[in-house]
């Protein structure tokens, strides 16, 4: 089936002509009146117009934010784990019509964000919700009369800074520790994909107390940057890539407060001969693992964007890898069946494309794909690319730089030595995949490789209660645990003395 | 910083040319890093001069119409064997880079050089 496109007869969206900012608990103009067209990648064309925020509105996000903050921070586990199950409650009733326009924003099929995006996102929320009931501080006794308390407490007012990729999903995986802890938050979506989250904010702005989350849309360097630097906020959380990151640190270090980073990779995928033992349901599902570059357009942070395949096994492996992932042709993201929607924006689009265009002259051989699809009727304006393969060597760039396109740079190796240090030699290590049906290859080498994510025989899964963040290059924290809640929260120790007598120090 | 002299491997297309004297006349002297990682990685930033501080192992890869153009030296050491192009093409913007605004985007493309 084809959900209807949104703004026309029978879509489960209408968007307002103009989307202001979420301060306060309600939509309000920006204060210079400035706004920008909002594009979809599905078809080229602009949807509706959205705040071009200044320092101004960040200032007053701030306020609102620290208005709020010592009432939601003093409330109670219980009550603020109720407001997390009732935005899960309101997300899960509005799915579909949150699922087409996070599709609609950012080009990727509904097949997609009504089976992942979303889900994800609500389960992020009770996940929070859950483990925030079930934790606790510490007491340790000293001595027989001093007793060292450990009791958690919020930072306050955090910035976040989300990217474009999975626009609901990665506010989710944000806001929810975040509030969990008690924090006020000021947040900041991608300027490409604004919109979902101000829909978002909409079906909320009952359920979260007023200044609790607080969105402030525009430009990153006219709103994001003002947010990164203030002094009023106790940490910033940013999702993107390394200038930024580093950016993001320069500022923190000027007012000395911590930062979760995650910024990318180059991710290896590795498949050992054993994979081609038999024809069976195991093989089927690494060769399922290889084609899934191309999931959410290669627009994923933990891409399998490095194909490492053993050499006794290569040339099998790689015509059905291929046979595979031409099954799979981007089409109209609106239609259900549809399992390649649009790239996000045109100059994300142009950059695939430049990277097409190094690889090739590098030497690396195009085995499908490699080039700009052109739908037709409305969508003939659309970011479509069909899926690439090259088959070239470690060193060249389309195997050291993150393309954030459906492109996999596919080579060789010897034997097990040779496989980590391919996997490992790159700047980077977020997520790596490993398929082997040997368990002894499988742990060791899911040891081995430097990345906070080894997916073993199994790619592209998110679930809550999975720690996800990355090594080297890739960034500082981890996302998607409950191990986040302290990246969101201060350790007060209050250490106490039941002794009656002096303690003879004067 | 590691300012490797002899190093000039970037240049730039008319627009690109265009779009920083544009630039400048708003923000002043302007600088570049090179981006890396996801999202809006693998991309230039544009910043004010200063706005960026080089940490002791960014390398200056040559200059833009007066504008320095840096690389994260690990970075740099994939990059080496390129000589790069700075371009322009209508887009969303990307991290903290000032053309955003403007509805462009900086996009380097690549060509193979020999390395010295």
């Amino acid at each position: 089936m084809r959900y209807a496109a949104p703004n026309t007869e029978g879509s489960k969206v209408h968007y307002k002509d103009k989307y202001g900012n979420f301060i306060n608990g309600e939509l309000v103009p920006p204060i210079k009146g400035q706004y920008f067209e909002n594009i979809s990648p599905v078809t080229g064309k602009p949807f509706c117009q959205i705040a071009r925020s200044t320092k101004e509105d960040v200032e007053k996000a701030l306020d609102a934010a620290h208005a709020a903050k010592t009432a939601w921070g003093k409330t109670s586990p219980a009550d603020r784990a109720a407001v997390l199950n009732k935005v899960a409650d309101v997300m899960q009733a509005n799915l579909e019509m949150l699922a087409v326009s996070e599709t609609w924003d950012n080009g990727k099929p509904i097949r997609e964000t009504l089976a992942a995006d979303l889900p994800l996102a609500i389960d992020h929320f009770r996940y929070f919700a859950g483990v925030l009931r079930a934790e606790e501080g510490s007491m340790a006794e000293l001595d027989e009369n001093t007793v060292a308390y450990h009791v958690k407490e919020p930072l306050g007012v955090v910035a976040q800074i989300i990217p474009w990729n999975f626009p609901l999903l990665m506010a989710a995986w944000k806001l929810a520790p975040a509030l969990a802890a008690g924090n006020c938050v000021v947040l900041k979506p991608a300027e490409q994909t604004p919109a979902t989250i101000l829909l978002f904010a909409e079906l909320v702005a009952n359920v979260i107390p007023k200044g609790v989350l607080n969105i402030v849309n525009g430009f990153g360097v006219e709103a994001g940057k003002p947010l990164a630097e203030s002094p009023r906020v106790s940490k910033v959380a940013f999702t993107g890539e390394t200038t930024t990151g580093r950016l993001i640190m320069q500022y923190a270090s000027e007012n000395l407060i911590p930062v979760t980073l995650e910024l990318g990779g180059k991710s290896p995928n590795v498949f050992f001969a054993d994979v081609m033992d038999k024809d069976d349901d195991f093989r089927s599902k690494a060769l399922e693992g290889f084609a899934m570059f191309a999931l959410n357009q290669g627009e994923v942070c933990t891409c399998p964007s490095r194909a490492l395949i053993q050499k006794s096994i290569y040339g099998a492996f790689l015509d059905r890898a291929v046979t595979r992932t031409k099954q799979t042709e981007p089409g109209d993201p609106l239609d259900t069946s549809t399992k390649l929607g649009a790239q996000a924006s045109n100059d994300q689009l142009e950059k695939i494309l430049s990277y097409i265009d190094i690889g090739k002259k590098e030497g690396a051989k195009i085995l499908t794909g490699g080039e700009r699809v052109k739908l037709g009727g409305d969508l003939a304006g659309g970011y479509y690319v069909s899926p690439t393969i090259f088959e070239g060597h470690n060193k060249m760039r389309i195997f050291q730089e993150e393309i954030f396109g459906p492109v996999v740079s596919v080579t060789s190796f010897d034997g097990y030595d040779d496989a980590i240090a391919m996997a490992n030699d790159t700047l980077y290590g977020l997520g790596a995949g490993v398929w082997t049906r040997n368990v002894h290859t499988a742990y060791r080498a899911a040891r081995a490789i430097q990345a906070g994510r080894v997916w073993t025989n199994c790619y592209h899964l998110y679930p809550a209660h999975a720690a996800f963040g990355g090594y080297k290059q890739s960034g500082i924290g981890r996302e998607n645990h409950k191990m986040m809640l302290s990246h969101y929260q201060q350790t007060k120790n209050i250490l106490v003395s039941y002794d009656e007598k002096p303690m003879g120090f004067f | 910083m590691s300012d490797v002299d002899a190093l000039d491997r970037v240049e730039a297309t008319e627009a690109a040319i265009e779009l920083i004297r544009r630039l400048r006349a708003l923000h002043g002297e302007l600088m570049f890093h090179q981006s890396g990682g996801c999202c809006d990685g693998s991309s230039p930033m544009c910043y004010p001069k200063g706005g960026f501080k080089i940490g002791m192992r960014d390398v200056r890869i040559g200059s833009v119409d007066g504008c320095d153009y840096f690389v994260g030296g690990a970075q740099w050491e994939t990059w080496k064997h390129t000589r790069l192009t700075l371009d322009v093409v209508p887009g969303r913007g990307g991290g903290f880079s000032l053309e955003a605004p403007e509805g462009v985007r900086f996009l380097v493309r690549s060509d193979l050089c020999e390395v010295p």
